[in-house]
C-alpha cells in the first residue's frame, strides 16, 4: 500500500507546522481540501483549526488511528488525549533536536559562559578515562 | 478683531485684506460716512516714513535660553549591578559590572578591578552590550563623590616647543593617584562580596567576551 513513502497525507496524520503564527506546533489533518490544503486542527496544541498549505507543514511518523474525516475540536482533544500524542511527539528525537535547539537560543551570555565551563569539565573527565582504558590495553 | 501692529507689517502693504477694507470703509450701501472716517487708521497704507517712526526706539531683548541639558535617559536594560560587556577603548571585549549613572550621562562602571583589571571608570552606553546577568548591589552604596569631576584629568602644564617636550626627555611616568587606589579598594570589597555569592560569576566577569563561529551578535540572546 505504502511503497517508497512512509508518511501519507491521510486524516489524522500529524503534522508539525514550519510556517507562521503557529511555527513549530504539531496539528492533526481533520480533512484534506485539495492536493494543496488541508483543515489542520489542534486543540490540545494550542493550534486553531484552519486550512493549510502543505508548503507549511512537515509530515510526522505519528497517525491517530481511525480518527473519523472532519471530527469536531472537542472530539479531537479526547482522541489525541487518548492517543497521547503530544506525548509520543515529545519523545521522538525531533522534538528533543528542536526543544534543545530552541533552549539554546534562549541562552544568555552568563548561561552560555556556564555551559562552557561544565563542558570542559566533562571532557577533562571523559578524556581522562578514555586514556586510562587507552593505556590498560596497550 | 485681531490687528497685527503697524510697526511688524512691511511697508507699503495693507493692514486689511481687501475685503476687510471694503467692510471698514463702509462701501457697502446704505453706509455710514461717519464710520468710515473713524476707520481710517486701520485702512490706510502705511508709508515708509511711518514706519520708520512707529518702530520701538529700543531694541527688544534677546528672549533668555530656557533650554537645559539634560542628562541622557538610560536604557531600560541597565540597572545598578547589571554586568555590560564593553565593546571599545582599550578593555574592549571585559565584561564589568554597572554602578550608577553620571550626571553627564555616562555610565560608572568597575571591573572589579580585583576580578578583571577594569577600574572604576565611566563609559559611553552606545558602546556597551547590556547582559541579562545581575549582581545584586543591594547592601552596596556607591559614594555619591564618583562623579565626572573626580574623572577629569589633571591639566599638566607643557613646555610646548621645547625640545624636551619634543623627544620626551625627563617624561615622568604619572603614578595612579593614592587616594584613587584606596577608593577602587574600598569600592571592589563590597562588590566581589556580591559577587562571590553566585557560582561562576567572578569567572565569568574575569572572562573576556568573543564571538565564535557561526555566532552573530544581532540573533544571540544576552
Amino acid at each position: 500500500m505504502q511503497g517508497s513513502f512512509k508518511r501519507l497525507v491521510e486524516v489524522g496524520r500529524v503534522v508539525l507546522i514550519n510556517d507562521g503564527a503557529e511555527k513549530g506546533k504539531i496539528a492533526v489533518i481533520v480533512d484534506i481540501v485539495d492536493h494543496n490544503r488541508a483543515i489542520v486542527d489542534g486543540p490540545t496544541t494550542g493550534v486553531a483549526r484552519q486550512v493549510i498549505a502543505f508548503k507549511k507543514t512537515v509530515l510526522t511518523d505519528i497517525v491517530v488511528k481511525r480518527l473519523p474525516r472532519t471530527i469536531g475540536s472537542k472530539a479531537l482533544a479526547k482522541f489525541l488525549e487518548k492517543e497521547q500524542v503530544v506525548e509520543a511527539w515529545q519523545k521522538t528525537a525531533w522534538a528533543q533536536k528542536l526543544e534543545a535547539r530552541q533552549r539554546r537560543a534562549a541562552m544568555s551570555d552568563f548561561d552560555r559562559f556556564k555551559l562552557m565551563r561544565l563542558k570542559k569539565q566533562q571532557r577533562f573527565i571523559v578524556d581522562r578515562q578514555a586514556a586510562l582504558l587507552k593505556k590498560e590495553r596497550a | 478683531m485681531a490687528t497685527t501692529s503697524t510697526s511688524q507689517q512691511a511697508t507699503g502693504s495693507s493692514r486689511l485684506a481687501r475685503s476687510k477694507v471694503f467692510a471698514k470703509r463702509v462701501l457697502y450701501k446704505g453706509g455710514d460716512a461717519e464710520k468710515a472716517r473713524a476707520n481710517i487708521d486701520l485702512i490706510k497704507v502705511v508709508s515708509a516714513k511711518k514706519a520708520s517712526l512707529l518702530a520701538p526706539a529700543v531694541t527688544p531683548r534677546p528672549k533668555a535660553v530656557r533650554k537645559s541639558q539634560n542628562t541622557p535617559s538610560l536604557r531600560k536594560s541597565i540597572t545598578p549591578g547589571t554586568v555590560l560587556i564593553l565593546l571599545a577603548g582599550r578593555f574592549r571585549g571585559k565584561r564589568v559590572v554597572f554602578l550608577k549613572q553620571l550626571k553627564s550621562g555616562l555610565l560608572l562602571v568597575t571591573g572589579p578591578f580585583k576580578i578583571n583589571g577594569v577600574p572604576l571608570r565611566r563609559v559611553n552606553q552606545a558602546y556597551v552590550i547590556a547582559t541579562s546577568t545581575k549582581v545584586d548591589l543591594s547592601g552596596v552604596e556607591v559614594d555619591a563623590k564618583f562623579d565626572d569631576a573626580y574623572f577629569k584629568r589633571e591639566v599638566q602644564p607643557k613646555m610646548k616647543g621645547t625640545e624636551e617636550e619634543f623627544f620626551g626627555e625627563n617624561a615622568q611616568k604619572k603614578e595612579h593617584p593614592a587616594h584613587k587606589i584606596a577608593d577602587q579598594k574600598v569600592v571592589d570589597k563590597s562588590i566581589a562580596a556580591a559577587v562571590a555569592k553566585t557560582p561562576y560569576l567572578a569567572s565569568y566577569l574575569a572572562s573576556n567576551f568573543s564571538l565564535s563561529n557561526g555566532q552573530a551578535p544581532h540573533t544571540l540572546k544576552f
